[in-house]
């Protein structure tokens, strides 16, 4: 589903993300683990289209398109979903209104007929009692006000709705209490499918207690220096990232 | 002398006999005139007009009427009745629906007062303009035979709001129509009005409004102007008003059409705990050039303004926003606020914005903030990468922008009424870009 391949990517003219190859199949669950400034984040913002990530070299395909060759919305409606480690506010733009809008863009994108307001209403209720999402989130504006939890969970949710094929979870962990990462695990449970892939960017192990990764990968200095089964992500925790970068250095 | 002077001189000499007929009316149009031509237009060394100029439209040449095709009613369709209809400054009585008024609000024309020789109708035009400045206003005073006078009695409260419609629409040359408004609400009355500037083609007219607004101890008025003329149509407006004590004036202003349009917006805060919110959004895409000049007054005590105005310049468009809050002197308990945000969406775009706060009072809270920036790249991002394309994306967030300055009049319905012609204007706006 994604190859990414000897990917090379500068931001503010310093070299991040510098060969990283990494394969996903639908069904399965990846788990990018590393020390801060290994390039995680670029990871996920190159994978979305963010400007300022300039490619430099090597390429990523998704189901056999050039990904890098999309426009952000483009890449969205093929089926990529970024939820962001820092959910963006946006006063004035409600957030029923925008979901039905980015939905109904993606299916015109596909060729699919657009939902009307009762089928979307529909959907939407579905997806918030599975999330256990309160009612009156619905009707505020985009994120403008949300505690740090419903942020985080207000990007599940989306992603609930707009079922995308690809979701990549940016530090969805950080700044969460234990009850509110237990939630938005949950919820990221629940969309698990043998279509569906995740890519799992985090700094620590234990979101991985409620994620269970079927791979895990070790991303340091702009590439993968390990990669193995949950069994790493245990290792990690017990040793510190030190311990990889012992094991890497010649 | 200019062109436009010249023949706004001939369409004075036309005037009805009806509208100069009043006693010492004739000569008070005779002296705004006069000194109209001996003053000539305010130029750009003028600070109040510092950015708007008016060589072009003083080098041409408008006529006081011409033929202009009916008007089939369906193009009024959304506006819905007691409505007052004015084409291209003509009452067309067809158009307008005031059957049924409800008990306290009564509406007129000025042709007819005048015609009926209504006395308050003629005092009404006959205070003149001293400021040098005050061109327009003494071509008003000079020439206008046209406009709505409503009032509201004492206590009446009158629930659907009352629309008045000023259409633009193409005729044989180009017409400079002159129209005195004046809306008066009594002790502890309540009133919705709806201006609607609109046109139903192209067309290049001059308009100069004037409207007066008088409202008594404890009288609301929620008052929104929809701007959204023709691109080659020209509006010079003007609102004066007084607010009694304990008196509450809703306004909000969509300046979204017109080649040219000034509006200067002067309220006086004469009564104690007399309050004043006011919203607006001023779009400028093509080469549009929207001015908008606001001048609140604090006189009596513990009086209170909220003021929330966005501005949009997109393409050419330039737009020019003045906010003038003045505290007079034993205006004490004053709450002056004023916010004025602008998005530049274009190099080629131009917006000037001059908060300017007189303070002459002691233990007054005023603040003021003025930014000028551009769309949020990082929420922009977020929209697209849910899957919405970057032009609506932009529609979104601009939208939302405008939206803010709407909400100052608190009432959702008359929101949700003026926000399609918002959202058409900005979804023309990114599709040239």
């Amino acid at each position: 589903m994604l190859k990414i391949d000897n990917l090379h990517v500068r931001v503010a003219g310093k070299d991040i993300l510098r060969g990283l190859t990494l394969h996903v199949k639908p069904g399965e669950v990846h788990a990018i683990m590393g020390p801060n400034g290994a390039g995680k984040s670029t990871l996920g913002n190159v994978l979305a289209g963010r400007e300022g990530y300039e490619v430099t070299g090597g390429s990523v395909s998704f189901e056999g398109k050039d990904l890098l060759a999309l426009e952000p919305e483009h890449r969205a409606a093929e089926g990529v979903f970024l939820a962001f480690q820092y959910p963006v506010e946006i006063p004035g733009v409600n957030n029923t209104y925008f979901l039905r809008a980015a939905l109904n863009a993606q299916r015109a994108y596909r060729g699919e007929a657009e939902l009307d307001s009762m089928q979307f209403l529909k959907r939407v209720r579905e997806k918030m009692s599975v999330l256990h999402m309160n009612d009156e989130l619905l009707h505020r504006a985009v994120n403008e006000g949300f505690s740090g939890g419903e942020k985080k969970r207000n990007e599940i949710f989306q992603m609930a709705v707009l079922e995308p094929k690809l979701a990549i979870l940016d530090e969805t962990d950080s700044g969460l209490d234990i009850d509110a990462l237990k939630l938005v695990a949950e919820g990221v449970n629940l969309m698990r499918s043998p279509t569906r892939a995740l890519l799992v960017i985090t700094h620590y192990q234990r979101l991985l207690d409620y994620i269970k990764p079927d791979y895990v990968h070790v991303l340091a200095d702009g590439r993968i220096v390990e990669s193995g089964g949950p069994e790493l992500a245990l290792e990690l925790e017990a040793h510190g990232y030190a311990w990889v970068k012992d094991r890497i250095a010649p | 002398m200019t062109a436009l002077l010249d023949s706004l001189q001939a369409n004075f000499a036309a005037l009805p006999a009806a509208a100069t007929g009043a006693e010492g009316l004739g000569d008070a149009r005779r002296a705004a005139m006069l000194r109209t031509q001996a003053e000539g237009l305010p130029s750009q060394r003028n600070e109040r007009w510092k950015y708007t100029g008016l060589r072009a439209l003083s080098a041409r040449s408008f006529v006081a009427d011409a033929d202009t095709p009916r008007l089939h009613p369906a193009a009024l369709v959304d506006i819905p009745r007691p409505r007052l209809v004015f084409v291209n400054g003509r009452l067309d009585p067809a158009l307008s629906e005031l059957a049924d008024l409800p008990a306290g609000l009564s509406v007129d024309t000025l042709s007819s007062a005048l015609k009926a020789g209504d006395v308050r109708a003629a005092q009404l035009l006959a205070s003149p303009f001293e400021q040098a400045d005050e061109a327009f206003a003494r071509l008003n005073a000079a020439l206008a035979a046209e406009g709505a006078l409503v009032r509201v009695a004492a206590q009446a409260r009158i629930e659907s709001p009352l629309h008045l419609v000023f259409v633009g629409a193409p005729a044989a040359a180009d017409i400079a129509s002159h129209a005195r408004h004046h809306i008066e609400l009594g002790e502890n009355a309540r009133l919705d009005v709806v201006e609607h500037h609109i046109a139903t083609g192209a067309h290049r007219h001059l308009g100069n409004h004037l409207m007066q607004v008088r409202l008594g101890d404890g009288a609301t008025l929620t008052h929104a102007r929809l701007q959204d003329e023709d691109a080659g149509a020209t509006l010079i407006a003007r609102t004066d008003a007084t607010l009694a004590a304990k008196s509450f004036y809703h306004r909000v202003d969509l300046e979204l059409g017109a080649g040219l349009c000034r509006h200067e917006l002067n309220v006086a805060l004469r009564g104690d705990q007399a309050q004043f919110s006011s919203g607006g959004a001023l779009l400028a895409g093509g080469r549009r050039h929207v001015d908008t000049r606001l001048a609140v007054e604090h006189i009596g005590r513990d009086t209170r303004c909220d003021l929330l105005w966005r501005g949009l310049a997109a393409e050419r468009g330039r737009v020019a926003f003045h906010g003038g809050i003045s505290i007079h002197a034993g205006a004490d308990g004053s709450d002056a606020r004023l916010s004025n945000k602008n998005l530049l969406l274009s190099d080629d775009a131009e917006i000037d914005s001059q908060p300017v706060l007189q303070i002459h009072a002691d233990e007054v809270k005023a603040a003021h903030g003025a930014t000028i920036g551009q769309l949020d790249a990082t929420a922009l991002f977020y929209l697209r990468s849910r899957g919405i394309p970057l032009a609506q994306a932009r529609v979104l967030l601009t939208l939302a922008f405008c939206r803010e300055a709407l909400a100052s009049i608190g009432d959702l319905a008359l929101i949700a009424a003026l926000s399609p012609r918002l959202e058409a204007r900005l979804a023309e706006l990114e599709a040239v870009q």
